[in-house]
């Protein structure tokens, strides 16, 4: 009896690409938070001289826009826009899943609806994240211009510019939680770092995803790739 | 291999992540135009937003209050005194009493802070340069101006002819208030051409110097004229 083919034991998530610009995305920001805080909280006051906070601040926030346009030209474009594609669509079972969260958080153990390669929760924080991203960026640079053209010196500029930073922290904080602590999800780490995952992993909580990677690999011995 | 299979599509989704994220920046954008007003509305309903607003940004009406020593210091107006002293014919001891006396004016003026925030129509009343100045006539060799913060070691300097500015002061009430403790009670300096960290809080003495002396956050690296829009690399 022939034996059946082996199923692969990790499957891959991320390309080099998507990877890059999440490690990327994720020292820009810390860099950006550590001298923001530098420039408006006075704990932190000292810490930095403003000159040098300002320059390492901006300079991150031209480095991260830059770099994430030179990974787009030098990367694998095509996999970044399948990812985008992904974050994008909401199904059935994304609706569900995000309708059922809160019980599912205060009662564990309950069963979520299938999920693609991205769950419903990590669609929602990558468009938060994305929006919150792009709101920094134009009161940043109202910030920045208003200093030279004091028309542009809007009082709402710097409010909306530190509560889209407490929205931003909460987002990450809650990010790292699941990506470093949380038992359930903290294997996520790995397909980030290395770029693959546990396919039994990836089954019990990316079901149609795993299925479809599954489908492509048996396709793939198939056609002896 | 070495790209990820992705999720097959199915025939019923929607775009709701591009929603989601367009939703969200024009929320961010167009909070700019509404967050003054939310900031003040926050900080009418929060009662300790004197506090909480050092902490959460935005809670404080646009004001953020920034100290050097904590705790922050009280105003007790038995003991409070505001000497005059330096370069003048006349030094003054001036009790609380005193002080209030004093004849003042109001004023509407914006409120620019160095680290970026700003507080649209402050409305001010307190003293201006001449009355101190008739009361205490300053030597002609008096050029400078530095105020003294009960909370050491804060102080700072202008010209004198800076204090002269119409629009300087030093403000006793602010938005119809006496000033409280965060905003610098019972005297803070206020000078709209300048930025904040020139508006001394707290003042408890006023010398007339013929020299230039640095003032706190002069020595840490800040311009001596706090032009806005023109010191400071900018801001």
């Amino acid at each position: 009896m022939a034996e059946p083919p082996a199923r692969a034991a990790r499957i891959r998530r991320f390309s080099r690409t998507e990877r890059a610009a999440h490690w990327l995305l994720a020292a820009a920001f810390f860099a950006m938070l550590f001298t923001g805080l530098c420039l408006s909280v006075s704990s932190f006051e000292g810490v930095l001289d403003r000159p040098t906070a300002k320059a390492w601040h901006l300079g991150s926030a031209i480095a991260l826009a830059a770099g994430l346009a030179a990974i787009a030209l030098v990367g694998d474009r095509r996999a970044l826009a399948r990812s985008a594609r992904e974050l994008d669509r909401y199904d059935r079972d994304d609706g569900a899943w995000l309708r059922g969260a809160p019980r599912r958080v205060l009662a564990t153990g309950r069963a979520a609806p299938p999920q693609g390669r991205f769950n419903a929760g990590q669609k929602l924080n990558a468009a938060l994240i994305g929006g919150l991203m792009l709101t920094m960026y134009v009161t940043g640079a109202l910030l920045w211009y208003g200093e030279r053209d004091t028309t542009y010196r809007f009082a709402g500029s710097v409010l909306v510019h530190d509560w889209a930073t407490l929205a931003l922290m909460a987002l990450v904080a809650g990010h790292l939680y699941l990506a470093v602590l949380h038992p359930a999800t903290r294997h996520a780490l790995r397909g980030m770092t290395l770029g693959d995952v546990d396919a039994g992993w990836a089954r019990a909580h990316h079901e149609k995803w795993a299925d479809a990677a599954a489908r492509d690999e048996a396709e793939r011995v198939r056609s002896g790739a | 291999m070495e790209r990820p299979t992705p999720t097959p599509t199915p025939r019923e989704s929607l775009p709701i992540g591009r929603a989601a994220l367009l939703g969200t920046l024009a929320a961010g954008v167009g909070g700019i135009a509404v967050a003054p007003a939310v900031s003040r509305l926050l900080s009418h309903s929060v009662p300790s937003a004197g506090g909480l607003g050092t902490l959460l940004p935005g809670l404080g009406g646009g004001w953020r209050i920034y100290s050097v020593q904590y705790p922050l210091p009280r105003f007790d107006p038995r003991t409070y005194e505001l000497r005059v002293t330096g370069l003048v014919e006349r030094p003054a001891r001036l009790r609380w009493e005193a002080v209030a006396a004093l004849p003042g004016e109001h004023q509407v003026s914006d409120f620019h802070c160095v680290t970026g925030w700003t507080v649209t129509n402050v409305r001010w009343e307190g003293i201006r340069a001449k009355t101190l100045l008739d009361l205490v006539r300053p030597q002609p060799a008096a050029r400078f101006v530095s105020f003294q913060s009960l909370e050491a070691p804060y102080v700072d300097q202008i010209s004198l002819d800076q204090f002269r500015e119409s629009d300087a002061m030093l403000a006793r009430h602010m938005d119809g208030k006496p000033l409280t403790r965060s905003h610098g009670a019972p005297l803070r300096l206020v000078l709209p051409s300048m930025y904040g960290y020139k508006g001394v809080k707290w003042v408890r003495e006023v010398r007339f110097d013929a020299t230039e002396a640095p003032g706190y956050w002069e020595q840490r690296g800040y311009d001596t004229d706090a032009w806005i829009g023109r010191s400071n690399g900018y801001g």
